[in-house]
């Protein structure tokens, strides 16, 4: 019996092929529209807690300036002796890295490449979570003596060398030439679409003499210990630094301290508002749909009142007729709901490359939304079933 | 001989003071004022009257999408007035078979399907389904047109797959409203053959309202309405 009123409702929906897909196009850009927001947000996300690892754990970035970039060159840089005063007086930091960095052109033979060059020490890969993949770190004679060597990632690697053996080589960096000694394992994009891979280290003293020709540090990278409160240590370091720079209490900051979390939290937050207003947008979209569903129901019962009236005569149940009319708006909403699956689905796969973000598969809410256009279709297909199946036989028999 | 024969035959349908009354007050209309009826199995009856007599109307009550407004309608030994919409879809769905003027065949639908419909709702086997609609297609002498919608066939075709559909759940009575109205002579006398025949060989009890005195004379008995009252109620001499 159910059978044969889902086959009905088919068949009564492939009757008005035009009219169905036109009632049910609110639902499918509904359920298209949350599909695609839920699985770019889960993608974007877990870019984002990707990257939290690949950048290091409780990474903090110290760096002159107030908040915007606009007032940086006001403020008076930091120097090596702010980073050793933060490594000696902060507590529970488990590295501490002074950086400089600046772009510059890689030549190596015929081949060129615009990078970033980052003069740092050691700590630096600790705090950055960089391992190598070949090679070898700095020595310390060669951070004491501030060494022409260099440790480059794998996009300066690749431009440069090819399928060359980059270790031992010279590359020159400005005017000066470098010797390479360790290559970076890879990390790839970040959430912001910068390259991270596309990086040449240096040691801080041969950048601060031969590159940048001063002995100013552009930021200083902090790594809070396993299990530290990063808002402690940030608060330790905002209190340091400005007894360091003497800045009266009534002043703010010349400097900021950014903790690395904040900024996640920030981009999943934004990530998390948007989705959520998408998903309004989205169930306005499920609401108006099913109120398509529910007129074109009821023009349906109206259209077809001979027909009720001949299968209530012929012995049709009151529930029966309901439950024909309930099964065709169901059918029809979560025909709708497939589409919209199959359309959303595709529209992130389509995104995927443009927008640079993960394609995750949610099957939950796949599940979800094909449940929710079905029930769409038993909230508005109720009013207009209940209307059919109230018909008195010999009225809806007269009906012309 | 007859006489013998009708004591012999179950009272199939009894009317009773059968009273039915449209709107209320001022504007109340007394449809039927106190019908008394006994129809038994096997019978042909033929309704006739003037319009607004009040045959359609008691033609409703017995086919139970009505109910008396007094009075009793007792059906195979139960009391219909009594009994909700769903109980009397029951007995719509196992004991009656209607035919109406209009046809009123779904469209789009084919003969067969068509046929099919009142088997659905009794929740036969879609295979039993189709072999009972055959038969049924046979029985009206339509075979060969099974997949054929309502729009593809002619007036006297369509009332033939709507006879073929109130058959083919051998039911107790026909009710039959106008069912030649929308016919001409001789597609209608084909109807009353075979009716007749239904009848005859499957022993099928008819209720058959009309208005033509040629058609209610293929009928075993003509019961004439008048102001909704039976003005009279006569065994036909001759069964044509």
């Amino acid at each position: 019996m159910l059978w044969d009123t889902f086959i009905l409702a088919f068949r009564e929906i492939r009757r008005h092929v035009l009219r169905s897909l036109l009632t049910v196009l609110g639902i499918v850009i509904g359920v298209a529209s949350v599909i695609t927001m839920v699985t770019l947000g889960n993608g974007a996300t877990v870019q984002v807690t990707e990257q939290i690892a690949s950048l290091g754990s409780n990474l903090m970035m110290v760096s002159p300036g107030k908040g915007g970039h606009g007032q940086r060159s006001i403020a008076p840089p930091f120097k090596l002796a702010d980073a050793e005063a933060i490594a000696r007086e902060i507590r529970s930091l488990a590295a501490v890295a002074p950086s400089s960095n600046q772009g510059v052109t890689a030549i190596f033979g015929n081949e060129n490449w615009a990078t970033t060059l980052t003069g740092s020490d050691n700590q630096y890969f600790n705090v950055r979570n960089w391992t190598i993949k070949t090679g070898r770190i700095f020595s310390n004679s060669e951070l004491r003596a501030g060494a022409a060597v260099c440790v480059i990632g794998e996009t300066v690697r690749e431009k440069l060398f090819g399928k060359q053996e980059a270790l031992g080589k010279r590359i020159r960096l400005g005017k000066l030439s470098f010797q390479v000694i360790g290559l970076l394992q890879s990390k790839g994009q970040s959430t912001m679409g910068m390259d991270q891979d596309d990086t040449v280290i240096i040691p801080l003293r041969a950048f601060q003499r031969r590159i940048s020709g001063n002995q100013d540090i552009g930021m200083i990278q902090v790594s809070a210990a396993e299990g530290a409160s990063t808002e402690k240590v940030q608060e330790d370091i905002e209190h340091l630094m400005r007894e360091r720079r003497h800045i009266s209490s009534s002043e703010d900051d010349d400097f900021n301290v950014r903790d690395l979390k904040e900024i996640v939290k920030m981009l999943t937050g934004t990530t998390q508002v948007l989705t959520a207003l998408l998903s309004a947008v989205a169930a306005v979209s499920l609401l108006v749909g099913g109120i398509g569903i529910m007129n074109i129901m009821l023009v349906s019962v109206t259209e077809r009142t001979r027909e009720i009236g001949i299968r209530l005569a012929i012995g049709a149940l009151e529930s029966e007729v309901l439950m024909q009319f309930l099964v065709e708006a169901v059918v029809l909403s979560s025909s709708g709901g497939l589409f919209g699956i199959i359309l959303g689905l595709s529209a992130c796969a389509g995104l995927k490359g443009v927008l640079q973000v993960p394609f995750i598969f949610n099957p939950g809410i796949v599940i979800l939304a094909f449940l929710f256009s079905a029930a769409v279709g038993v909230v508005f297909g109720y009013f207009p079933a209940r209307k059919a199946a109230g018909l008195d036989p010999i009225e809806a028999l007269r009906h012309e | 001989m007859i006489q013998s024969e009708q004591t012999d035959r179950q009272t199939l349908i009894k009317l009773q003071g059968v009273r039915k009354i449209y709107g209320t007050g001022q504007a109340a209309m007394e449809a039927l004022r106190g019908i008394d009826l006994h129809i038994e199995e096997g019978d042909f009856v033929a309704v006739m009257g003037p319009s607004g007599s009040g045959k359609s109307t008691c033609l409703n009550i017995l086919g139970c999408l009505d109910t008396p407004s007094y009075g009793d309608y007792i059906f195979k030994g139960i009391t219909v007035n009594g009994l909700d919409r769903n109980q009397r879809a029951h007995l719509r769905r196992n004991y009656l078979g209607f035919v109406f003027q209009g046809y009123n065949l779904l469209s789009r639908t084919s003969a067969l399907e068509n046929i099919e419909l009142p088997l659905i709702y009794r929740g036969v086997h879609i295979k039993e389904r189709q072999r009972l609609a055959i038969q049924a297609l046979d029985a009206v002498g339509l075979r060969g047109w099974e997949s054929h919608t309502p729009s593809e066939l002619s007036g006297g075709q369509q009332q033939r797959v709507a006879i073929a559909r109130a058959i083919v759940t051998k039911p107790a009575v026909l009710m039959a409203d106008e069912p030649t109205g929308n016919l001409d002579t001789v597609r209608g006398h084909e109807i009353m053959d075979l009716l007749v025949e239904l009848n005859k060989t499957q022993g099928i009890t008819i209720v058959m309202v009309t208005h033509e005195p040629d058609m209610a004379a293929y009928t075993k008995r003509t019961v004439h309405f008048l102001d909704g009252l039976i003005e009279s109620d006569k065994q036909n001499g001759k069964i044509k």
